[in-house]
């Protein structure tokens, strides 16, 4: 870090160098950290999943959603039958919920049709229409007269998973910087020379998995053509006591032609429950904001589809981004771009990840680590662990473990957080991760401080006084990135 | 679950909660002639809230003198410790089951815990940005007001340069003031009703003082910038408190803060299936502070918000009182009547009454700012009136009390007329 140089010298320091800290970039730098390869991932925020990943929904698509034929059907379906076993050798948690895609008219029930044919020649498990008695038997308190039933869907936290993607393969000898935004490439016979502002990174090949900036990273090694339109999805998040009520993600019938899956109602491994998302254009890549109308908008359409959940309050809202390829008015239907360029051999794009991109992730992964394949020699790395040092938590341990931590040392006795039980030795944990992320942001991801129904009100003051233990100054404690600054110091010296 | 793990202590009366209905409910409990009173708090010094309101305005009832919040709690706690409380300090309750078998989190070990009473105590949490759907981006910036009084008085935190506070209630009102004397530019206090929800004196003292402006019927409707806050938009609302159009102006700064309501933390109390009115928030109780879960009594913020922490300290006093005679086997058993808030009245408490109790006082308050008022306390059954008070004006921010000096044999129901 200190010696920029080290990674820039006239040979090239790393392999592949992979561009973007999404769940995408992640599984592409898990898969690869297989092999005995020099990795380094740059991300330009200052923690992982801060893009697109972290405004998901956190479900596990089997694959009915998406066009017969494409490269999303394809990835979906064979990130399917990875992702569960991926995250449990990483210990994320992960459940196999089923889905329930709910018709209130005749119309809707054929399109139920037309999706689980569209399914089933995807290849997508299991898929079954079922009536409105099986819909109150596995799923009591939704509206519906029949419903599409995907036993195979489930949920997943994309942060925790993006974050343990990391993890694993920064366990194995990878290297991962944030803060990092390639600011300039420089495309050369032995490689592409990655400019950013904590150094220069000198890298054989290339993975750009940017996200919503891929366009913008592929234009700075010189390959134009693509163009990222980001889509704003709102989301409103109910309190955890509303789990209760709700067991499997439940969706609209979807508008036809259209890779918007409606607004829909999404239970987290937690017992929250997500609105959403919406979607909307927008102009900025950066523009997260929430508006009033779409709010309410998400709790009209939620409500007739779950009408117990008026009785819950809602605790949370934020929005996300969506790296579509077709803007407004265009075709609607683009497929994931998956490619080397030809102009730029040795550079690999991966762009127009949208959704089923969390699902699909360790298929690009996978196919990408082919691509890389048919250039460089990939022999296995024999040191490779796939999984990651594991994250007790104080919430899930029995009276006896707890007991056990407690006596052995205080930091499993003393609570942080008091709406998700979180004890200071999961932040002191959170806070030795390997990357250096250490933003409020970085802590709730990684522990759920913040994430309760008291929104950071108990834990913040504590959080703020572990970080000045650990020697940061009040001025530097951040939300997340730069700027995001809580603080303007102390006020008497 | 409650034979597995180490195994349960136990104790006569456990009081979750250490602020000034904590305290004084631990106190109660002592006087009464319990021997065995364990208080657990969570934070290292006893007070609760308490600790962070370092301006004066505290104990005129109590100690028949103004003296600021961490005073108030040194002098509740010295009493405590003296009289022969235990403190469990830096220890929070996870769990509590219907059976009173508490689960206690603490930095010297993990305990178990079976009450012979529970005294719920836990005071009550802010709302938040979410809760009152306020739209915009996510920036740092954003804070409630309690957790900014907590920052700049017990942290030593400058949370910003310019700031507006969106919401009257009293912390937002003296947050005015103090951030004023810290140098932060308090450019405005935004309140969506036409009254302000903060007691009058707050009002004059923290910003009329000050020439720090107030705005009715406004509010907050969106939240600008990136990183940190950059501007907010308030607009005007109309009577159903919907902003009307037209009417935005952006104000920049950089720190907002939130008092727009305090909600009675009882996730404990859910968990031991106590059931909670949604008028207060609070637990549904008799007059003896008991709520549907016997040997389960609650009292201060955690049952209903007040407005004064002398108030949470007396009905803490008596929920100590009330839960010793538990303990010794004095159980209030027999059929109760309910107590209804009528016309213009927000909640009542308590809002169940054991038939032929007599002296029983109520606590109410009103939905709206009213004058020449009279406030009475009517059997539903008879229509006979058993109270009856005249005041010169009531206001929503003021908690009030009536006494019912003859025994109640039936529902009753209080209302206000102007």
């Amino acid at each position: 870090m200190n010696e920029p140089r080290a990674f820039s010298g006239p040979e090239p320091a790393f392999d592949v160098a992979v561009i973007g800290g999404g769940v995408v970039g992640c599984a592409v730098l898990r898969e690869l950290s297989r092999y005995d390869l020099r990795l380094v991932l740059l991300e330009k925020e200052s923690d992982l999943a801060e893009g697109i990943s972290k405004g998901n929904s956190g479900v596990i698509h089997a694959g009915f959603n998406v066009p017969c034929g494409s490269l999303k059907a394809r990835l979906n379906v064979e990130g399917l039958g990875r992702i569960y076993g991926l995250a449990e050798e990483l210990g994320v948690p992960c459940r196999r919920t089923g889905k329930l895609v709910v018709a209130l008219t005749d119309f809707d029930r054929l399109r139920l049709e037309e999706l689980k044919s569209q399914g089933d020649r995807n290849g997508t498990p299991d898929l079954e229409i079922v009536d409105a008695a099986a819909i109150a038997r596995l799923a009591p308190g939704v509206e519906g007269r029949w419903a599409l039933y995907s036993p195979r869907t489930g949920i997943i936290s994309p942060y925790e998973f993006t974050i343990a993607l990391a993890e694993c393969s920064a366990q194995n000898g990878a290297r991962v910087f944030l803060d990092a935004p390639v600011q300039a490439v420089e495309s050369g016979p032995q490689g592409f020379r990655l400019k950013t502002p904590r150094g220069d990174f000198f890298a054989r090949r290339v993975v750009n998995a940017a996200g919503l900036f891929a366009d913008e990273v592929a234009a700075l090694a010189g390959i134009p053509g693509y163009v990222i339109h980001p889509f704003r999805g709102e989301y409103l998040i109910a309190d955890r006591e509303a789990g209760s009520i709700l067991a499997m993600p439940i969706y609209p019938v979807p508008p036809k032609g259209d890779s918007f899956l409606g607004v829909h109602i999404t239970p987290t491994l937690e017992g929250n429950v997500l609105l959403g998302p919406s979607s909307e254009a927008v102009s900025d890549k950066t523009d997260a904001a929430t508006t009033r109308d779409v709010m309410d908008k998400l709790k009209a359409e939620a409500l007739a589809l779950v009408p117990g959940l008026s009785r819950f309050p809602f605790i949370h809202a934020y929005a996300g981004l969506r790296p579509k390829l077709t803007g407004p008015g265009g075709s609607a239907l683009a497929d994931f771009i998956v490619e080397e360029s030809p102009l730029r051999p040795g550079w690999i794009n991966l762009v127009g990840i949208e959704s089923p991109g969390l699902t699909a992730a360790p298929a690009i992964a996978a196919l990408a680590a082919d691509m890389i394949g048919s250039g460089l020699d990939l022999r296995s790395n024999p040191e490779f662990r796939g999984g990651r040092p594991p994250r007790p938590r104080l919430a899930a341990l029995d009276d006896d473990e707890r007991g056990r931590r407690a006596a052995a040392d205080p930091a499993w006795g003393e609570m942080i957080c008091r709406c998700e039980h979180v004890a200071r030795a999961e932040v002191e944990a959170a806070l030795a991760n390997p990357f250096g992320a250490r933003s409020l942001d970085a802590i709730k991801r990684r522990t759920r401080c913040g994430m309760g129904r008291c929104q950071g009100g108990f834990c913040t003051p504590r959080l703020v006084e572990l970080l000045e233990t650990r020697g940061l100054e009040p001025a530097d404690i951040r939300k997340r990135g730069a700027g995001s600054n809580l603080f303007y110091g102390r006020i008497k010296p | 679950m409650t034979d597995r793990g180490p195994a349960a202590e136990r104790h006569d009366v456990v009081v979750i909660g250490a602020g000034p209905a904590g305290l004084a409910a631990a106190l109660g409990a002592r006087r009464a002639g319990i021997d065995d009173v364990l208080l657990i708090e969570r934070d290292r010094t006893p007070g609760g809230i308490l600790n962070q309101c370092i301006h004066d305005g505290f104990g005129l009832f109590l100690y028949k003198d103004s003296i600021s919040g961490p005073e108030y709690a040194e002098r509740l706690s010295d009493d405590a410790a003296r009289e022969g409380v235990v403190f469990a300090m830096e220890a929070m309750v996870l769990d509590l089951t219907g059976d009173r078998v508490l689960r206690v989190a603490s930095a010297g070990g993990y305990r178990l815990i079976r009450a012979g009473t529970v005294v719920l105590a836990m005071g009550c949490r802010e709302r938040t940005r979410d809760m009152i759907g306020l739209p915009g981006t996510r920036p740092a910036g954003v804070f409630t007001a309690g957790s900014a009084q907590n920052l700049v008085n017990l942290h030593n935190l400058k949370i910003g340069r310019e700031a507006v506070i969106l919401g009257s209630g009293d912390v937002g009102l003296i947050m005015a003031r103090r951030l004023t004397f810290e140098g932060i530019k308090v450019r405005g206090v935004f309140e969506i009703l036409p009254w302000a929800s903060g007691l009058e004196r707050n009002v004059r003292q923290c910003l009329l003082d000050f020439d720090i402006p107030l705005e009715l019927s406004a509010t907050v409707v969106d939240i600008r910038g990136r990183d940190r806050v950059s501007s907010v938009v308030v607009a005007r609302v109309d009577e159903a408190l919907r902003p009307v159009p037209g009417s935005e102006r952006e104000i920049a700064c950089d720190t907002l803060l939130l008092s727009v309501g305090l909600i009675p933390e009882n996730e404990l109390s859910k968990r031991a299936g106590v059931a909670l009115s949604p008028l207060t928030g609070g637990a549904v109780v008799d007059e003896t502070l008991m709520t549907g879960v016997p040997g389960v009594f609650s009292c201060g913020n955690v049952l209903h918000i007040h407005d004064v922490a002398d108030w949470a300290s007396f009905e803490g006093f008596e929920a100590g009182r009330r839960a010793a005679e538990y303990v010794r086997g004095a159980r209030s058993g027999g059929e109760t009547v309910g107590i209804g808030a009528g016309e213009n009245i927000r909640y009542v408490l308590p809002q169940a009454v054991r038939r032929g109790a007599s002296g029983v006082t109520l606590n109410f308050r009103v939905r709206k700012p009213m004058r020449g008022v009279t406030v009475e306390v009517r059997g539903t059954a008879s229509g006979r009136v058993l109270a009856r008070i005249k005041l010169s004006r009531l206001v929503p921010s003021e908690m009030r009390k009536i006494r019912i000096p003859t025994p109640v044999e039936e529902p009753l129901e209080i209302a206000a007329h102007d």
